[in-house]
């Protein structure tokens, strides 16, 4: 194996800090900083919180080469793992955080509720969770918070009735999420943010296993009562469930239509077709383009790994930027261009390789069924703020809006 | 075309069934995938290939 030479690492002053800064201006293309590490190669450093320098991966063939490559472990406790903040004994967030064998063990147990067919019989409820909402939006005041009013609340009722978890209950889990995915928590608010949610999945679990419904959160119960899970675990993959279902739906959903507002000419397209074909295909440039998962897809090498000229050793980190991968211009045409007609559909907004989201068909259902419906049921919807006044979420590991005042 | 599937590597994304339902299907116990025909004729052959490339497994295998 041939080792090559990292010049970065000789110059750790030159080594840029991990996560970037987005330009003033551009809300929707990925830090400068990433388009220019991807010009410089496929492989370069980065420094991270703790001083650590792991290896930024930005190019999209490498992306995928890595993350579907069994040598590199989602394992935060590895040593080498990049992690986004102080790891503490309540980082194990479930299984997102795990390698197989137990990995696929845990996640076997709640995909088949995912599962394409059983999605698409969601359909008509989903589509009537949007229509009402609009409903009530055209006949309350105007202007109106999209996120407030829409936006959080169309995933978020979709996860409660799929889980079995009140809706009545909304405020609580959608602020301690807020809290967990937030760039600059502290690792105790994180903490306690996440005990919160494990305390109340796992009170809630007790009145599944001792009153079971037709939810998934009843069918981790049964797991529980023949030993397959303790739990705890079951609590926690309530956890994981809960805040992944809400929160990034949401930000799409908002952060989508901000991104459509500004481009009238895509929205015509989408607000004017009848084809399913055409919807389905903006949703999966929505997710090629606004690539809300800008904190990276993190892992650490089990093994020596050579790509793309360059040696991974056992033991570094690997941070694949899938934001900057999805504009990589050798995968995507004119990659910085929103073009809902183009053939988007193996980008990385779901990540890649086993620990691929989970829930992607639900929320590719959603957001077809929202695209479809609201612009064509408020044709003269628009923002009510300028650009520069919109709160985005440079913040958060999920990016998005705060708020979307919106009239029409 | 000769398509063969791997369903200890399969992570249930479905995304062969969005590509290729007359080819793939799901388990309704765990979402893992079913080959409906590992034969299919030509005019679905971009739609297998394309099941290919998004599995996030690596778990489907085309041979010509």
């Amino acid at each position: 194996m041939t080792s090559t030479l990292n010049p970065a690492s000789e110059h750790p002053a030159e080594i840029p800090e991990y996560p970037m800064t987005r330009a003033a201006g551009c809300p929707f293309d990925p830090p400068p900083t990433l388009r220019a590490k991807q010009q410089e190669g496929p492989l370069t450093k980065v420094r991270l919180w703790d001083g650590s320098t792991p290896w930024l991966v930005t190019r999209y063939a490498e992306q995928r080469a890595l993350l579907a490559d069994p040598r590199v472990s989602s394992d935060i406790t590895r040593p080498g793992y990049p992690s986004s903040a102080p790891v503490t004994g309540s980082s194990k967030v479930s299984f997102i955080l795990m390698d197989d064998p137990e990995h696929a063990r845990l996640r076997r147990m709640v995909t088949a509720p995912f599962a394409v067919k059983r999605v698409a019989a969601m359909r008509p409820a989903i589509q009537k969770i949007v229509d009402e909402l609009i409903d009530d939006m055209l006949a309350g005041p105007k202007p109106v918070d999209l996120v407030e009013a829409f936006a959080l609340p169309v995933p978020s009722l979709v996860i409660c009735e799929l889980l079995g978890v009140p809706y009545a209950d909304h405020d609580f889990f959608q602020d301690n999420s807020k809290t967990v995915i937030k760039r600059d928590t502290t690792p105790e608010q994180r903490s306690a943010a996440l005990g919160q949610l494990a305390g109340y999945l796992n009170d809630l679990m007790g009145e599944k296993l001792a009153d079971p419904g037709d939810d998934m959160l009843s069918q981790l119960a049964e797991r529980i009562k023949s030993g397959e899970l303790s739990r705890q675990d079951a609590a926690q993959m309530g956890v994981l469930l809960l805040i992944a279902g809400h929160e990034t739906t949401a930000n799409m959903i908002a952060l989508g239509t901000l991104a459509l507002l500004e481009n009238p000419d895509q929205l015509a397209l989408l607000r004017d077709t009848d084809d399913e074909r055409l919807v389905a295909s903006a949703v999966e440039e929505l997710l090629r383009y606004l690539n809300i998962t800008h904190n990276g897809r993190r892992r650490a090498a089990l093994e020596d790994i050579e790509i793309a000229g360059q040696l991974i050793r056992a033991g570094d980190g690997l941070i694949m930027a899938n934001d900057i991968g999805n504009r990589d211009p050798e995968a995507f045409p004119d990659p910085d261009r929103l073009d809902i007609q183009r053939d988007a559909r193996r980008h990385v907004a779901f990540g890649f390789g086993v620990h691929q989201c989970l829930g992607q068909t639900l929320a590719r259902l959603e957001l077809q069924i929202v695209y479809s419906t609201l612009y064509r049921r408020i044709p003269t919807l628009r923002p009510a703020a300028d650009l520069e006044q919109i709160p985005f979420k440079h913040d958060g590991s999920v990016y998005g809006v705060y708020e979307l005042p919106v009239t029409w | 075309m000769k398509v063969t599937i791997d369903q200890d590597r399969c992570v249930a994304s479905g995304q062969c069934v969005v590509a290729a339902a007359e080819v793939f299907d799901q388990r309704d116990e765990d979402g893992i995938v079913v080959l409906l025909n590992p034969d299919p004729p030509a005019e679905q052959a971009a739609d297998v290939r394309h099941a290919a490339v998004v599995c996030p497994a690596l778990a489907i295998q085309i041979e010509d």
